[in-house]
């Protein structure tokens, strides 16, 4: 019983990072109705950034606080000038872009940063962890600002008009373009916070797994699965997703099919459900009118 | 001349190859008076671009060669393809290598999976296929593949000391076995099976294995602890060895924890694990590990130190892979020394199965490359360390690998 | 220009694609060209799926894989010669990939292409699993030997594979241009484009999404067999996403719902690493990707865009 505990606990705790990751897809897909395959190549490149600025000098939180708006920029700026021209263009075209940008941003960053594995600070001290050794002291912190991010991008999307018009931007362009929002510019803003987002994200994990070129490579499956699981539409119903996908691959792992097929089975637990309900768990299904 | 006469070569001995028996012995290919052509395939993209590093390493090392003045007259022509680790695209640019470039021979193509798809071509064409970059054990099989042999000890051989070990110091003990779920983790297992033989069932309670994919080793970790093991051996790669380490810490578990020779870098593993955490952590090791201070005035060291700083200034003097590049070249070198002015593909492959007692500068003490018409496994020993919370200290005697 | 889009093209093309090779490419040359004519096998079955029938998958690199396995087992242990493995790898990928469709039916846009990426995901798990390794080989793989030309042909290896490998193309693509020409063409489309009017028409959605699946699963398996026996070798981790992403990537190059685009995408996926690597040894993976982002800048259509631009035509598909 004890380790059926201790299974679950490890399982939130890896939630958690699914959970983060998978804030910066609801938003991304939120703002602009795409999934951005890149999106955990960028985080990545965003926590480097955090970690050059650590390593010349600067105290964890201003490096925190100055990398969230370098990342809403570069995000912003590849809007710009990479989506925006292509927005025309079949939907399969963006999808070559994200996956060319998820090959620039992986290689980019083995080449400046080395692909040397390096251990990324915690802001919330190293001491002894809690719960018996099965959650560190970042876990329960991290958890803690994914919390926040939640609160805020929910409240943006529920209580701001900008919120609103991104919203309406994304759903249905043409539509919010004769009411008078400017969509090529929520298109911007959307992807800024989506990698503003993604950089918090990615600080928050590099302290569990360590941070190196291919850090996200395994976390954006289980972020993407948690995203739908919990209904893409619904930043709360992702953060739940993310820690039922973490709990689902802990305890499959252990109990189920052994550690062999523990990712199949994680998967294929994913996609049976959503067959069941299509629209996530929390999501709301739209109906479509001719 | 020399150009038409190399092709005519390479017609015959393709001939040969495929229909009619080999009518005589010396085939010379990519050698001029000037030139040695040789071919290299790493993966500078793609998942393992990790390694590129080493790529980079042979390039510059083989610059030096030339600025100094080559060897035998002759300047040393590396040329290096990127195959994104995916071994379709290792045998494109093998053949490439082979048909088009006509290159003498092939040095330290990297990667098991890769090496496997080209073996069988490139000994039917009998090119040399030269001290390759991967642990398998596979490679030391002159009597079916007489033109490929490795180089660094085999992760099989290096289990089966991990196993002898525990089986002398440790009897009885219960062992838990962490593996990366591919061709590297799984030699372990093979290697344990070897070293414990019919007592594997009595000592090994319970493998796990992990996927380089998965997030993180937790879950794993959580249910090692609970088979109430008392030995446990992570054949991981650096990040999840890494966690591995913090892992075991933070439960507050202290077993006698074994580590792969490929993760127990210093600076990749330890020191983002957390150097204290590591105490009393087991490995092995070849050669010397340029982020251990033990190393740092090493004269060995120092002339590696030398190279880097005159040939790669921007390079992570960090990485392993810079190390392990500088030394597997120096084989080659001394290979080709030992070659004369005869760089014939007979003669090369000749010289490079004797190799006697071969003392390269970043191996540990006392351990060095040999080979034989039989031995095809060039390093075979090893030597056991210990993290004391500063650095690896060595123990025990150069053990010697049975090469399976 | 109105030359490309003839009928006579495609013989005009396919003549000469027997013809120059055999007469002026080595067999280093001829090796690469048959890996093109496998990969647009695999890009038109992905282009089948996505392209004409508007489902994205992320994982066809999976049924890839089993086309691949299926004769990799069956030549290694049962000793089947190589031609031979074709049909049963086509019909049991065909079923795998009916299958996979089924759950694909109350899957749409995202979650399928979650759905196909999570498989991309586990299929080297699940070839590398224990219980099938006698078959599989594990983690090791298997190896293969090359087939000679039949018949006493004077042809070398490689020749023969590239006209065999070739063959089968032709026979696959013609299939293809059939169907995607004639009404199971257009239900394809009419679903990708307006599926409830498609539905209203009377079209059965349901019966063709799983069987565009079957079918995308086939041409892709075919490739795999194809593959493993120009490659000789077959390993569980030559088959992950990479791989899925490189149909992916091959397809939207080509350009989506056109046939003749998925021989211009086989040839991106196949040459343009090459040359990445040739610029840069530092970053290649960063010229792939900056040189496929320039590619979707300028052609977002895909190559097969470019021709109906040339030639004047309107897009039908």
């Amino acid at each position: 019983m004890d380790g059926f505990i201790h299974q679950i606990i490890s399982g939130i705790a890896s939630g958690g990072i699914y959970a983060s990751v998978a804030l910066a897809l609801v938003m991304i897909y939120q703002a602009t109705h795409h999934v951005n395959f890149a999106q955990g190549e960028m985080a990545m490149f965003s926590t480097y950034i955090a970690l050059t600025l650590i390593q010349a000098g600067l105290p964890y939180w201003a490096a925190f606080c100055i990398t969230v708006p370098v990342s809403f920029v570069i995000g912003a700026l590849i809007q710009r000038v990479v989506m925006e021209p292509l927005s025309k263009a079949p939907v399969l075209a963006s999808v070559g872009v994200f996956i060319g940008l998820l090959l620039t941003f992986n290689s980019v960053a083995g080449w400046i940063f080395t692909y040397t594995l390096k251990p990324f600070p915690t802001p919330f001290g190293e001491g002894k962890p809690l719960f018996g050794g099965f959650v560190s002291r970042h876990e329960l912190g991290s958890t803690a600002i994914t919390l926040v991010v939640l609160l805020s991008i929910w409240a943006f999307f529920r209580f701001t008009k900008l919120g609103l018009a991104m919203r309406a931007a994304a759903f249905n362009p043409v539509s919010s373009r004769l009411v008078g929002v400017p969509v090529a510019r929520m298109l911007a803003l959307g992807w800024g916070l989506a990698a503003g987002i993604g950089a918090i994200a990615g600080m928050m994990v590099a302290p569990v797994i360590f941070l190196d070129p291919n850090m996200m490579a395994g976390v954006l499956l289980y972020a993407f699965a948690g995203a739908l699981l919990g209904g893409i539409t619904n930043p709360l119903g992702a953060v739940i997703g993310g820690f039922i996908v973490g709990i689902i691959e802990n305890l499959g792992g252990a109990y189920v099919v052994g550690t062999e097929l523990k990712l199949t089975t994680a998967l294929f637990i994913i996609v049976v459900v959503l067959t069941v309900k299509p629209a996530g768990l929390f999501g709301k299904t739209l109906v479509s009118r001719v | 001349m020399m150009k038409r006469r190399s092709l005519l070569a390479t017609a015959g001995a393709a001939l040969a190859a495929s229909r009619i028996p080999a009518a005589h012995a010396a085939t010379l290919v990519g050698v001029t008076d000037t030139e040695i052509k040789i071919g290299h395939t790493i993966p500078y993209s793609g998942p393992a671009s990790a390694y590129g590093v080493i790529g980079q390493g042979h390039t510059a090392f083989f610059k030096r060669v030339n600025d100094k003045g080559g060897i035998a007259g002759r300047k040393i022509n590396l040329i290096s393809l990127d195959d994104g680790y995916a071994p379709p695209k290792t045998v494109e640019q093998v053949r490439r290598l082979v048909e088009q470039d006509q290159v003498a021979f092939l040095f330290n193509t990297l990667g098991t999976p890769n090496n496997t798809a080209i073996q069988k071509y490139v000994n039917s064409k009998k090119v040399p296929h030269l001290f390759l970059s991967t642990g398998a054990d596979k490679w030391g099989d002159p009597e079916h593949f007489p033109w490929t042999i490795g180089w660094q000890p085999s992760y099989r051989t290096e289990a089966q000391i991990y196993a002898k070990y525990i089986m002398k110091n440790r009897p009885g003990a219960k062992v838990a076995v962490l593996y990366q779920n591919d061709d590297f983790g799984k030699d372990y297992i093979t290697g344990f099976k070897d070293g414990f033989g019919k007592d594997y069932a009595k000592y090994v309670v319970k493998e796990f294995s992990f996927e380089v994919t998965d997030a993180t080793i937790d879950s794993q970790a959580v249910s090692m602890q609970a088979t109430g093991a008392d030995v446990i051996l992570t054949a991981a790669t650096p990040k999840f060895a890494a966690q591995m380490i913090r892992k075991v810490s933070d439960m507050d578990w202290k077993p006698l924890h074994f580590l792969t020779n490929v993760s127990s870098s210093v600076g990749a593993v330890i020191t983002p694990a957390g150097p204290e955490r590591a105490v009393g952590i087991i490995t092995s090791a070849y050669g010397k590990d340029p982020t251990d201070p033990t190393w740092a005035n090493d004269a060995g060291m120092n002339e590696w130190r030398a190279f880097m700083k005159e040939y790669i200034p921007t390079g992570d003097l960090t990485d392993g892979g810079y190390v392990f590049s500088y030394g597997v070249c120096t084989t080659l070198m001394q290979m080709l020394k030992q070659c004369g002015t005869d760089f014939s593909r007979e003669n090369v492959m000749k010289q490079a199965t004797s190799l006697k007692d071969l003392y390269i500068p970043t191996l540990l003490p006392g351990i060095t490359v040999s080979t034989s018409p039989t031995n095809f496994h060039p390093i075979r020993q090893m030597q056991l360390q210990k993290w004391t919370g500063k650095t690896w200290e060595l123990f025990g005697e150069i053990i010697e690998g049975t090469g399976a | 220009m109105q030359f490309f889009t003839s009928r006579a093209f495609p013989w005009l093309f396919l003549a000469a694609a027997v013809v120059l090779p055999l007469l002026f490419a080595s067999d280093y040359r001829l090796f690469q060209l048959t890996m093109v004519v496998v990969y647009s096998i695999a890009v038109l079955g992905l282009n089948l799926l996505t392209g004409y029938n508007g489902q994205v998958s992320l994982g066809n690199g999976a049924f890839y894989a089993i086309g691949a396995y299926t004769t990799a087992i069956l030549m290694d242990k049962l000793g089947l010669p190589y031609w031979a493995t074709l049909p049963f790898s086509a019909v049991i990928c065909a079923g795998v990939g009916f299958l996979i469709g089924l759950p694909a039916l109350r899957l749409g846009g995202m979650y399928l292409a979650l759905t196909t990426f999570a498989l991309a995901v586990a299929t080297p798990q699940l070839l590398k699993y224990k219980a099938f390794e006698n078959y599989t080989g594990g983690v090791q793989g298997v190896v293969l030997d090359k087939p000679d030309a039949p018949f006493g042909l004077p042809l070398s290896q490689d020749q023969w594979l590239y006209l065999f490998c070739l063959a089968v193309g032709a026979l696959l693509f013609a299939l293809a241009m059939n169907l995607v020409r004639g009404r199971i063409g257009r239900a394809m489309r009419a679903i990708r484009d307006q599926p409830l009017a498609a539905e209203a028409m009377g079209i059965d959605i349901a019966m063709f999404k799983t069987r565009t699946f079957a079918l995308s699963a086939m041409f892709t398996g075919v490739a795999g067999s194809l593959g493993a026996i120009t490659i000789q070798f077959v390993a569980p981790d030559a088959f992950g996403v990479p791989l899925s992403l490189t149909f992916f990537v091959g397809m939207v190059v080509g350009g989506g719902a056109s046939i003749g685009g998925a021989v211009m995408g086989a040839l991106f996926i196949q040459f343009i690493p090459n040359i990445a690597d040739e610029i840069s040894k530092a970053a290649p993976g960063a010229v792939y990707g900056l040189l496929l982002i320039a590619f979707m800048f300028l052609l977002p259509g895909g190559l097969a865009s470019l021709i109906r631009i040339l030639s004047g035509k309107k897009r039908t598909a």
